[in-house]
């Protein structure tokens, strides 16, 4: 115990609160990789969320919950896909949109499921190991879509570093025009990113709703979009530090909180703007460091592709 | 139960004025009253509640009455731009629900000398401009001594939104009447910066619950805090609406708003031609403010303690405020037997005497 506080108790409390954080901001990674700037996040998390809390309460199946908050989510993001890639339309205006319509569509579909409890997504079973000290608790003692979301992660930089696939990725994110001129299908290739991307927000919506929270409320992902949308940009478009992000702002989110009910004296003011203010000067000092070449944006983002240009 | 008999009786009387004023009001347009939310009807909490009113007045006028409704509008400019929407729209009543669209509200009725403005919980006053506001402070006397009674560990927790004199007078209350009942009764606070963000309000109760308590009230308006409450073991009480879904445990009790009557008589006023600003505080001997059902998980003994307290209060016998009195920092506030007036509870910028912490300023 530090000062009321205990540490254990405070990293895995702030892994699940950074989770659904870091699901959207991948996915949203992988979609501006592509070269696609989709601020519809908002709006796809919170349509996962209430897709998935409305199958999990049906079927009695977290995991199934989660499979149809993919999907809601990435069925949002393919109608974004198909309005930017298709007809051309402003991404971000779109985008915007799509958060709008986002927020809407799932107020109308969760009429009359506030106040049911879902059914509870259990831990990964660890056995013993879940019963170690410190490590138990940090480790072995979350739910299974956490371990996904750190295996995403993981999955995500080395598809993005070492596939063909994901060098085709970065090649439509940087030129569009050179990946088509090379025979590669640019509006393909960003419709199955953006889908992607859209099942990720879905998922970190379902995290809100059936794990974290959980129940529904209207309203329920509170801006947590945003916050990925801003952390993929802090990032520097790289998926450690997109983990690195989640977790400072999930981290110091809860800590703050766990200093007010210990009672520590600093301002509260000052606790409530710290997430913010920490994750952005992390990320800043972490990409000054390496010069202008680090910041990484991808060269043709938010910019619309015709084969005709 | 009391909600429906006074609906009962404010129906009766509405039919009775209805059939009087029947061949007047056929011919004129129906008044068109226009509400503005901070969040959605589906909080389950305060913008649930304000929408509950808002039925019962289009209930009761049926075709006399116009309604306009935006939802979701933040505190700040677009608060001005929806407020002289709904002007622009033709209502002539309009309510704005939350504290924030105090000067909004203001600023629109400056440019809008014949629409009658009602403003929740504001102080500022205008011709146009009437303030109305419901005295919580009552209620969440009668949970906090339910909450000392309750708590083992004692330790309760509450989370709180922002450190304006109506969130601090609810914690200074609560505080006193747990501590009235128990001695020990410590409170811990909790500040969250927001009204409404399920996920932050359930990180606030996790934290608190990690911290020791096994009581828990709270200001902000959804149920995420009353889930984790449940998944602990602890008790914890409705904010703004009832939260029924969630008694008999971990909902003991809850606080209610109850804004129909008051919606009513104003819009009722307006239609008469009586309306005037003026600004009301209404508490629990006028329905506005109610003490939720006291659930079964709470012994008959502080139920009834907490009904006597309750109905002392309605009556006008007990003054939650009542000296002697002093603020946190030791400096004497009330006298022996002196009650606090309304302006001073309404300008409460401090913690009781007893009150860990310190009040964010």
């Amino acid at each position: 115990m530090i000062a009321g506080i205990d540490p254990v108790v405070l990293i895995a409390s702030l892994m699940a609160a950074s989770t659904p954080i870091l699901l959207a901001a991948l996915g949203e990674l992988v979609a501006e990789r592509s070269g696609v700037l989709n601020l519809g996040v908002e709006g796809m998390m919170i349509t996962g969320a209430i897709c998935g809390f409305i199958v999990a309460v049906h079927t009695g199946s977290p995991f199934l919950g989660f499979v149809a908050a993919a999907a809601g989510g990435a069925a949002l993001a393919l109608l974004f896909a198909f309005l930017t890639q298709v007809l051309l339309s402003n991404q971000v205006a779109t985008g915007l949109a799509a958060t709008l319509f986002g927020l809407g569509l799932s107020s109308l579909m969760g009429q009359g499921y506030s106040g049911i409890k879902p059914p509870p997504t259990a831990n990964v079973p660890f056995g013993p190991l879940a019963h170690l000290p410190v490590l138990g608790p940090i480790l072995f003692s979350h739910d299974w879509v956490l371990y996904f979301s750190l295996a995403l992660v993981v999955g995500t930089w080395a598809f993005l570093k070492y596939t063909r696939a994901g060098l085709v990725l970065r090649a439509v994110g940087e030129n569009h025009d050179a990946a088509h001129a090379l025979g590669y299908r640019v509006r393909l290739i960003r419709t199955l990113a953006l889908a992607h991307g859209g099942a990720c927000a879905g998922l970190g919506g379902a995290y809100l709703s059936l794990v974290r929270v959980p129940q529904w409320t209207e309203g329920i992902t509170a801006g947590a979009g945003w916050i990925a949308l801003a952390i993929v940009v802090f990032a520097s478009w790289r998926p450690g530090r997109v983990l690195l992000g989640a977790y400072i702002f999930g981290g110091v989110s809860v800590l703050q909180l766990r200093l007010q009910a210990a009672g520590i004296a600093i301002p509260v003011q000052i606790l409530s703007m710290a997430p913010y203010l920490i994750t952005i000067l992390v990320l800043v000092v972490m990409s000054a460091r390496r010069g202008r070449a680090a910041i990484g944006a991808p060269a043709a983002l938010g910019r619309v592709f015709h084969a005709s240009d | 139960m009391k909600r429906r008999d006074f609906l009962a009786g404010t129906a009766a009387t509405g039919t009775v004025l209805a059939s009087g004023l029947a061949t007047q009001a056929s011919a004129a347009e129906p008044l068109k009253v226009g509400f503005i939310y901070l969040g959605v009807p589906g909080d389950g909490g305060w913008t649930y509640e304000h929408e509950q009113a808002r039925l019962k007045m289009v209930k009761h006028f049926g075709n006399k009455i116009e309604t306009k409704v935006i939802q979701n509008v933040p505190e700040g400019a677009d608060a001005e731009r929806s407020i002289t929407q709904l002007c622009l729209a033709g209502c002539k009543l309009i309510f704005t629900t939350s504290f924030g669209y105090m000067d909004p509200t203001i600023n629109v009725a400056k440019k809008f000398p014949n629409v009658k403005f009602e403003m929740c919980t504001g102080y500022k006053d205008a011709p146009n401009v009437s303030n109305y506001g419901g005295r919580f402070y009552q209620g969440r006397a009668v949970i906090g001594n339910i909450a000392g009674h309750m708590t083992k560990t004692n330790k309760i927790g509450y989370i709180a939104t922002f450190p304006i004199p109506e969130v601090v007078r609810g914690i200074n209350s609560a505080f006193l009447y747990a501590r009235k009942v128990n001695p020990k009764a410590e409170m811990k606070v909790v500040w969250v910066n927001t009204w409404f963000d399920p996920p932050k309000e359930a990180d606030a109760a996790q934290a608190l619950i990690d911290s020791g308590v096994d009581v828990l009230m709270q200001h902000t308006d959804s149920t995420a805090a009353m889930a984790k409450a449940k998944d602990a073991g602890i008790l914890a009480f409705g904010q703004d609406s009832d939260m029924m879904q969630y008694a008999p445990k971990p909902r003991i009790s809850s606080i209610m708003d109850n804004w129909a009557p008051y919606y009513i008589q104003r819009a009722q006023d307006v239609m008469d031609g009586k309306w005037t600003a003026k600004d009301s505080w209404l508490g629990i001997d006028t329905g506005i403010v109610q003490v939720g059902e006291i659930s079964s998980a709470v012994p008959a003994a502080v139920k009834a303690d907490a009904m006597a307290l309750h109905d002392r209060i309605k009556a006008g016998t007990e003054h939650v405020f009542t000296g002697p009195l002093n603020k946190q920092d030791g400096s004497a506030w009330l006298k022996a037997g002196e009650t606090a007036s309304d302006g001073a509870l309404l300008g409460m910028n401090f913690y009781v005497e007893g009150m860990t912490g310190k009040l964010p300023s």
